[in-house]
């Protein structure tokens, strides 16, 4: 007992404080607000279903982080601008000119289905071009080059489509079947929400599919497993790693094309934050595992909705919703400090840790 | 290291302290400069040069090149000052406290520039405006508008000035607007932390107050987010029941989620939506899109007349092929042709030559009365408020703002 205590030293005691305090906030927080109860049942039905919304972009973006993790153990910080690139693009060369030939109002699916499409083939085309010409020269180098390659990256890609289609806020066109609610339990919910989290849904088990049952996706996981070994059963690497990035980017399109339904403006800076959201729900999660990835933005998407609510506002704090990020990126320490492999992940081995 | 380059090194250092001595030496047969702060020398045939720090690129850009633009016509308009031409050197103030104090860093490090016109955003102009000030250069800025700017007990520094209306009057505005004109007595305010939000949402919430009404929920956002739909929800369960009006004073990009969304959240239904000119822009109005409808906007009233805005509106639309952007081209214009008069007033003239003492500057900016410019007869108090603030409320018909109020 007495050596445990001297090994207590300072940091550990300050870390235990830490931990406290912030479980303290959030159990003091949570029983108040359910003491005071300011939101009827409905409100709350809304804050879990925008959380919902929210968090199935996150897992969309974070499965791109956490695939290529998985394969590289690089954390690829440009998939951010993977996600904007798509829409960006697709929302400035597609479906404008759509919507102002009046076809995007009068045939709302095949156009929907024209846009998502460009959104992913272009952002697997940014994937695969920044994997060929900035990672694929550095696969040896030490394990900081890739990363601030990929920061580099990052603002080439923004500043890059900051060039070709400007600055500004660009207005996603309205499309009028997906406007409007329907109703659900106790509330009415946003027919755009109702897609987002239906193709969430559809993409995550057709991904699941991919990985668990092709021959492509098994490659993706032999290679995961180990390169060499995985290059001597006649797997060609650099093919594989190239898919991975498509997969990945595959996905950050879809979650573009949800992002332009559900907040009708796309800019060249938008793929930063949601970027490094994702990038915590992938960690969260636990980096390199696909359900992490899906429950790790799932649970950052409600704690951002629901946390300010239910652990703020009956502390008193002053604009509480101002710190949602402040919620998210705690939970992300609780998770680091409580369980440092994620909500799912397993351990990594020493190799890849 | 060869004797061949010892040598060169040797020459260019010679060259360097012979060019300095020779500068120095002229200057001091010239002028004598007897100024507290400094001053600013022009030597004959040379541009007399100024700055501005607006925000050029980003979701905001329509607001500081609208304001670049009005600069530009009035170096224009002006034509020489004192013999010399007016060289303009556009940064980029980036609407946030970091882009002021890099543009604030990168004009006071080149003394030959006499004043700055700056900054967009009252965020960035906190920090520009304290770096220009300790280095004794005078600004007068075109759109910051934030009530803290010109407080000396806040964020007001020695040499600040602005011809931006305060915010003091446009929340009392927008609060009169909202209580007398609409009859709406509850209202909620939202802002996203920067000093100009921040501060025309307390503005409106005093004023709102003080007419009679009820503010029941005053919250704020970040800068960047893009799902209002939870605080939206917090502000329609508030204790004191859904707002009637929700004002929120926020920049384009928020703004325009704000808008939209509000729409979407269950109890917001018939709350009547405002929002202030961080909002009020081309881009702005096309951001929102028919989300605009039953929206107000308010922002200096643009109902100016007089041949200078007649000429002044003709050379904006034949030089930059569009009506004006955005709301403060005439307050940059008015706030350049300050800065001109000032210059014409205290600089010191000697065989085509100039000496601009900067403290002369800034006493001489600060004494500015009755000066008529495109929006208004402009009189400084000692904080640097020189506006003559007329408030106007829009609202977006057909993708353009039209005034509606008073």
């Amino acid at each position: 007992m007495r050596d445990r205590l001297r090994k207590l030293d300072f940091i550990d005691l300050f870390l235990w404080i830490v931990r406290a305090a912030i479980v303290a906030v959030i159990l003091i927080g949570t029983v108040k607000t359910i003491l005071s109860n300011p939101y009827t049942l409905r409100n709350w039905e809304d804050f879990i279903i925008f959380g919902i919304a929210q968090g199935s972009m996150y897992a969309l973006i974070a499965i791109g982080y956490t695939l290529v993790y998985g394969v590289l153990q690089m954390i690829n910080f440009a998939h951010g601008e993977f996600f904007m690139s798509g829409i960006f693009a697709s929302t400035s060369a597609v479906a404008i000119p759509l919507a102002r030939a009046g076809y995007l109002a009068s045939h709302p699916i095949p156009s929907l289905l024209l846009i998502a499409l460009c959104s992913i083939l272009i952002s697997i085309a940014i994937s695969l071009l920044t994997e060929r010409i900035a990672y694929r020269p550095l696969r040896h180098a030490p394990r900081l080059m890739p990363l601030i390659t990929a920061i580099g990256a990052s603002f080439f890609w923004q500043y890059y489509f900051r060039g070709l289609f400007g600055s500004q806020v660009i207005p996603f066109p309205d499309i009028p079947q997906l406007e409007g609610t329907v109703p659900f339990l106790h509330t009415f919910v946003l027919k755009s929400h109702v897609l987002v989290i239906f193709v969430t849904l559809v993409v995550l088990v057709g991904l699941n599919f991919f990985i668990s049952s092709t021959r492509p996706g098994k490659a993706i996981r032999a290679v995961a497993e180990n390169k060499d070994v995985a290059a001597l059963m006649g797997i060609n690497v650099n093919r594989t790693i190239s898919l991975t990035f498509a997969t990945g980017a595959a996905m950050a399109g879809v979650a573009g094309m949800l992002y332009a339904l559900v907040f009708h403006q796309v800019h060249f800076f938008m793929g930063f934050i949601p970027g490094i959201k994702a990038f915590t729900a992938a960690v969260l999660g636990g980096i390199g595992s696909i359900p992490g990835a899906a429950v790790g933005g799932l649970f950052l998407g409600l704690f951002e909705s629901l946390g300010p609510s239910l652990f703020l506002q009956s502390l008193g704090i002053p604009a509480f919703n101002q710190l949602k990020d402040v919620i998210a990126f705690t939970m992300l320490v609780l998770v680091l400090i409580f369980r440092p492999q994620g909500i799912v992940g397993e351990r990594l081995k020493e190799k890849k840790a | 290291m060869s004797k061949r380059f010892l040598a060169l090194i040797a020459v260019l250092v010679a060259g360097l302290v012979l060019a300095a001595c020779g500068g120095g030496g002229a200057s001091s047969a010239a002028f004598e400069c007897t100024d507290e702060i400094g001053c600013v020398e022009v030597a004959a045939g040379a541009p007399i040069r100024i700055a501005s720090a607006l925000v050029i690129s980003g979701p905001n850009a329509d607001l500081g090149l609208d304001s670049q633009h009005g600069v530009e016509i009035a170096i224009e308009f002006k034509g020489d000052v004192l013999g010399h031409p007016v060289e303009l050197q556009a940064e980029d103030d980036g609407c946030s406290a970091e882009g002021g104090q890099t543009a604030g860093q990168k004009i006071v490090s080149d003394p030959s520039i006499v004043a700055i016109i700056g900054t967009s955003c009252s965020g960035a102009g906190v920090p520009l405006a304290q770096i220009a000030s300790d280095a004794g250069y005078a600004v007068v800025s075109p759109s910051n508008t934030a009530p803290s700017l010109t407080d000396p007990a806040q964020a007001w520094k020695p040499g600040y000035l602005r011809t931006a209306h305060n915010d003091k009057v446009q929340g009392a505005a927008m609060a009169d607007f909202a209580y007398n004109t609409l009859g709406l007595t509850t209202a909620a305010a939202i802002h996203d932390g920067d000093p100009y939000t921040e501060g025309l949402a307390n503005a409106f919430r005093e004023a709102f107050e003080a007419e009679g009404g009820t503010v029941v929920a005053f919250t704020a956002v970040n800068v960047g987010d893009t799902d209002m739909r939870p605080v939206l929800t917090s502000i329609a369960a508030s204790a004191g029941g859904a707002p009637e009006f929700l004002f929120f004073p926020v920049f384009t990009a928020e703004c325009a989620h704000l808008a939209t969304q509000s729409l979407e959240v269950a109890g917001l239904e018939d709350t009547v939506r405002g929002a202030a000119d961080g909002c009020f822009s081309a881009a702005a109005a096309e951001a929102i899109g028919s989300a605009s409808a039953g929206m107000y906007f308010s922002g200096p009233d643009l109902a100016f007349s007089g041949d200078t805005y007649t000429n002044f509106a003709a050379a904006y639309q034949s030089n930059f092929g569009s009506a004006p952007l955005s709301v403060f081209h005439a307050h940059a214009f008015d706030a350049t042709n300050m800065v001109f008069a000032c210059i014409e007033e205290v600089a010191k003239q000697s065989d085509g030559a100039l000496l601009i003492g900067r403290q002369d500057l800034r006493d001489c900016l600060y004494a500015t009365s009755g000066f008529a410019g495109i929006t208004g007869s402009l009189t400084c108090n000692e904080y640097g408020d020189c506006a003559d603030p007329k408030i106007a409320v829009y609202e977006i018909q057909s993708g353009d703002y039209v005034a509606i109020w008073p």
